[in-house]
Formats: structure tokens, sequence, C-alpha cells
């Protein structure tokens, strides 16, 4: 399994054909599903014996992705979930690199003590404290727009920023920061102290400008985890206004089983954006699961 | 350290880390902290979700319901027709005070004798079960399928990232949306997943509704998770493999070792550290099953994959009962905390995490 080896002819061909067969079995599903969004249901049934079933052939048609905007309400929550995923992870890149910087480039009582906390919490699920941080936030009093001003009301349930709020700290992202700023030389700091720089403006001038690369990971691991999120929404926003891309999903799939064609063209709507994403930063989606595991 | 060098006078010194790191810390401790220390509190509790009384305190009677488990041995009496009958549980738990408060849970035979293990609730304990189940068929199988994957792409051929693209990209999607396309593929009738196997066996296999009969329910959400998930341990997997040195391997086939040699003595040890890491993430992650139950299967069929983190919700937030929710929840927690401890210990991984 050396990559220098020089593998022989045969064991090449076997080993594409594995690869190629393998390929096939992570592709299939996502075929199956953009081909058919495409469709209507008794096209789906009838291409389901051949090979057909993985592609846009035959009589195609844009109904299903119609019906999804009209009946199952995708633009609202499209724009619910793009909301929710900007500030989310908007606000945590400064609010998670600001503490790590004060964690990794400042001395403090109680630094030592707060980082130990900091590895504790990185391993707590947070299916472990959802039911419970449920119940706070339906006890939080909020704010709400009722149409003409703006009022107080008495839970965070069914808002849009109580998905927000308590996702913009998170500690594993204060911990990939704090492990990327610990490397960075201490020169430069000390170079721009000299120079009366601020801490603020050492933070903003020196260490951001550097470390991009960590930035980069923790965008795309909270963006990836915020747009996916259906277990939280699901339990506080019951309503439709404040209601995600996933939840909606979820609803559109209970209600319209049948109407298999909408369903995935559903689907297909929610998928496309993320998969384009990947294939353009793929290199940056590599890079950000290998540092969210090779150092934890 | 430059600490000596700030500009700044000694008081607001003392006060910038907390400007950079409170809103930071100010949210762990509202969010994850609180709530933690309220989950604790409140299974002490019979506090209600949406109730203007605050509950009372019920001591660990939570707990007590939760976890309580017993079993009961009958031996048959002959009726008139000298049929061997028993006495119906139902009499039993009615009014033998032992028994109070218990329903059936499992029941087999031991010759004549029938036992029955009882438990006060047995959702839950099936939900525990399903949940173990599930953690100790997925494991084994995506760690395995992650490694095989790792190894492929990493075997030096030309188109490699392509095709580990591919395998990576299922991670990118959505588990819901996942969940929803398996769900069609599941199908009996019209689902893929049954024509690729009639096919595959030319014919001698006979088609099962997957997700509606309640021993394959839980196979076929395993299936389905391991496919959404590999990629991610694969890439790490391929990182630790790319860590090995490439020396080990000239030397060991110098000495003339096979394939299968330089695997088990040279990339096996390698890897230690990135399997065990790879296990307990994997492990962590298939104890917090939820998501793929609610979309494909809402539990069932029979209580077939309900799970731990399944119950919670069901008690806490869908039937309201926020304290019985909570306690779940805590009893997950150090379910967890055990399973990290265990793998700890048997991968003697000493954690320089900080």
């Amino acid at each position: 399994m050396s990559p220098s080896q020089r593998k022989s002819v045969p064991l090449r061909f076997a080993l594409y054909a594995l690869m190629a067969a393998l390929a096939l079995v992570f592709l299939f599903p996502f075929l199956f599903m953009v081909a058919s969004s495409f469709k209507t249901n008794d096209a789906i049934f009838a291409d389901l014996e051949s090979i057909r079933a993985l592609l846009p052939v035959g009589a195609l048609t844009a109904d299903n992705y119609v019906h999804a905007f009209e009946r199952g309400n995708i633009g609202h929550y499209m724009f619910n979930s793009v909301l929710v995923t900007v500030i989310t992870v908007g606000l945590g890149l400064v609010v998670n690199s600001m503490a790590a910087f004060s964690l990794a480039r400042m001395e403090w009582r109680g630094k030592q003590a707060v980082l130990t906390l900091l590895v504790i919490l990185l391993v707590v699920p947070f299916e472990a404290i959802s039911v419970p941080l449920m119940l706070l936030v339906s006890k939080l009093p909020g704010l709400a727009f009722d149409g003409s001003a703006l009022v107080w009301t008495r839970s965070w349930l069914d808002t849009l920023y109580v998905q927000i709020i308590p996702f913009i700290a998170n500690a594993f992202s204060i911990f990939l920061f704090y492990q990327f700023f610990r490397d960075i030389p201490k020169d430069f700091d000390e170079a721009a102290y000299v120079d009366g720089a601020t801490p603020f403006q050492v933070y903003r001038h020196v260490i951001v400008p550097s470390s991009l690369p960590v930035f980069a990971t923790v965008t795309i691991l909270q963006a990836l985890a915020m747009w996916n999120q259906y277990l939280w929404p699901l339990i506080t926003v019951p309503g439709e206004s404040a209601r995600p891309l996933m939840v909606g999903m979820q609803q559109f799939f209970g209600a319209r089983r049948t109407a298999w064609g909408e369903v995935m063209a559903y689907a297909a709507l929610i998928t496309v954006p993320v998969l384009i994403a990947f294939i353009f930063f793929q290199r940056w989606f590599v890079r950000s699961v290998i540092g969210s595991g090779v150092k934890g | 350290m430059s600490t000596a060098s700030l500009p700044l006078s000694p008081r607001r010194r003392r006060f910038l880390p907390f400007l950079f790191g409170g809103p930071a810390l100010l949210g762990l401790t509202l969010f994850l902290v609180l709530p933690f220390l309220m989950a604790l509190g409140l299974t002490f509790t019979d506090q209600r979700l949406v109730s203007p009384e605050p509950g009372s305190v019920v001591g660990l009677r939570n707990y007590e319901r939760l976890l309580s488990v017993s079993y009961l041995v009958q031996t048959p009496q002959p009726d008139a027709a000298g049929q061997p009958t028993y006495t119906r549980l139902r009499a039993i738990t009615r009014t033998d005070p032992a028994y109070r408060g218990y329903r059936p849970l499992t029941q087999f035979y031991l010759g004549q004798r029938r036992v029955t293990i009882l438990a006060k609730d047995p959702a839950f304990l099936q939900a525990l079960g399903n949940t173990f189940l599930f953690a100790l068929l997925v494991v084994p199988l995506q760690c395995a399928l992650a490694l095989a994957l790792a190894l492929l792409v990493n075997a030096g051929l030309k188109g490699q990232t392509v095709f580990r693209a591919i395998y990576f990209s299922p991670v990118v999607m959505s588990m819901v949306i996942v969940s929803v396309v398996w769900a069609f593929l599941f199908d009996k009738d019209l689902g893929l997943f049954n024509q690729a196997l009639s096919a595959i066996s030319f014919g001698l296999f006979k088609p099962i509704d997957w997700l509606g009969n309640s021993s394959a329910a839980m196979p076929a959400v395993v299936i389905m998770s391991a496919w959404q998930g590999a990629g991610f341990q694969m890439l790490i997997l391929l990182a630790g493999l790319q860590g090995i040195s490439q020396e080990l391997y000239d030397a060991a086939r110098i000495d003339g070792a096979n394939p299968w040699q330089r695997f088990r003595y040279i990339t096996l040890p390698g890897l230690r550290h990135t399997i065990t890491f790879v296990l307990i993430v994997t492990t962590i992650a298939a104890l917090g099953l939820f998501t793929q139950v609610d979309v494909m299967t809402g539990g069932g069929p029979r209580g077939a994959t309900t799970t731990v983190m399944f119950e919670a919700v069901q008690r806490g937030v869908r039937e309201e009962n926020i304290s019985y929710g909570a306690t779940i929840s805590v009893v997950y927690f150090v379910l967890i905390t055990l399973v990290i401890l265990l793998q700890q210990m048997l991968g003697r991984r000493r954690a320089k995490v900080v």
C-alpha cells in the first residue's frame, strides 16, 4: 500500500474497478434524488427497474420544483436557514476568536481553570443538554415584532434568535482558534506592543491576518452544523414563521410522502447549494475535518 | 510574554482579558453549563414543560421509575383440560406490592417455567437496548468502511482526490435529506435497495419491508448511517496514514514482508492513536442517534428503533414531562462519560489536549 511502489497493471485495474464501484454506491442516492426531482411520479416508478432511475431521461418537468415553492414554502424556510447560519457563524467567528486570543495571548488569573473547563465542555454532546436548554429558553423573556411594534414576550420559543444566540459561543471553535493562535510566534505581537499597539490592534492586525486557515475551518464546520440543524429547531420552533429548512423538509416529507417527485425536488434544492460549495472549497473542507480530528 | 510592555494602566490590563473572553464565556455558561446544572436539579422534581405551577421535589422518583428492573418466575398450573397455564401478569402487577408499577419488558421460557423481565419504564429500557445495538453495529461497520476507503485513496493512484471527494460528499449532506432519500430506497416494492440485493443474488433475495419490519428497521438505519458518515472517518484515518513514515514500508519490503504483513505490523500500529480517536468520536455520535429514526421510522415499528435521545425528546418535549426528559438526558450523559473513560482505558491513550 505504498504510494511510491509501482503497481502491476492488473492490480491497478482491480483497484480502479473497486473505487469506481464504491463511488457509485456513494453517489447513487444523490443521482437518484436529482434525476427523480425532474420526473412525474409515474415516470419515477416506471424508471425504477433500470439504470434510468439514476439518469435524468424521458419526459422531464420542472413542476416538482414549482410545487416545492408553492406548497412547501421552501423560499421562506431557506431565507430563515440562511439568516440563522450567516449570523451565527459571523458572530461566532468574532466572539470565539477573541476568547481564544485572551486564552492564548494574555495572562490572567483563572486561565488554566477556564482551559480545563473548555476541554470538559468539548465532550458534552449537544443532545445531552437540548431538553433542559429548551426549558430554559422557554422561560427567558424575549422580544417580538407584532406587526406594528416591538413587544416583550414571555419566551424565546418560535423565534429566529432562539436558533442563533445559544450557538454563537462554541467550545470547539474556541479550542480550534486557541490551538492555532498559540503556535503563532510571540515576536509579532511583542513588536507591535513596543510600537504602542493596543491588544485589540494586535488581535485585529497581527493575529487575525495570520490565522485565515483556522477561520476557514471554523466557518465551514459551524456553517455545516447550523445549516443541518434539526433536533433544536424541531423542539423550539413549532410555528411556521421561524421554521428552518430541515424541519420544513421533514414536515413536507411527512405530508406528501406519496408525491416523491416533489419531495426529491425539495431535497435537491437544499442539497445542491451545499454540494456546490463543497466542490469549490473541497480543499478547505478536507483540511477542516482533518484539523478537527488530528489534534483533538 | 508581552504583558509587561502593555501601554495600559494595571486596572485596564486586568480588565481586558474579560473584555475579549467575556462574551464567549458568558454564552457557554448560560447555554451549556447552566442547562446542564438545571438538568441535574430538574431530575429531582416533577416539573412540567408548560405549567404555571413550579414543580415539587420528588427525590429520586424519576430515576427509580427510569431504571427499575425486576423479574418474575412462574411455574405453570394445569387447567381443567390439563394444559399448562400461567397466572396473568396483569393480576400480579395489580395485587402484589413488590411488582406494583411494573410492566413486562420481555419474556422467555426455562423448560416449563416462564421468566418475565419487568420494568417500570419498559419503553426506556428498550430504547437503551436499541441505542447500544445501533452503536455496536454501526461503529465497527462505519470505521472498517472508512479504513478501507482511506487505504484505497492512499494507494497512490491517479484521480484519487476525485474519489476522496465522492466518498466524503454524503457527510456534507444533511441527515434529514439523506434519511428522506433512503426512506424511498428502502421501500419494499419500489425501493432500489431491494432490487439491487435481488439482482446481486440472482433473485434469491426476497424483498423485505426494511423500515416496516421490526427486525430489519435497525439494520436499515445502521447501513444508511454508516454510508452517510464513513467519509468523515476516512479523512481522519487518511491523515493518520500519511503520518506513517515511508521508510518503514521500504524496510519491510526489503525484508520480504507481504502486503498483509505490512498492513498488520506497520499500518495498524501506526494508526493506533488515530483509530482510538475515531472509535471514540463515532461511538459518541452513535449514542446520540436521533435524526434518522425521527425522520425515517418515528421510533417504530413497535419501538424497534426508539433511542435514548428519541425518548428524551418524546417524554420531555412532546409529552411535556420535562423533568423526566431531563432525567433521561442525565443518564445519557453518564453513559457517554462511561464510554469515553472505558475507551480511554482500553486504548491507553494519553490525551494531550491542552
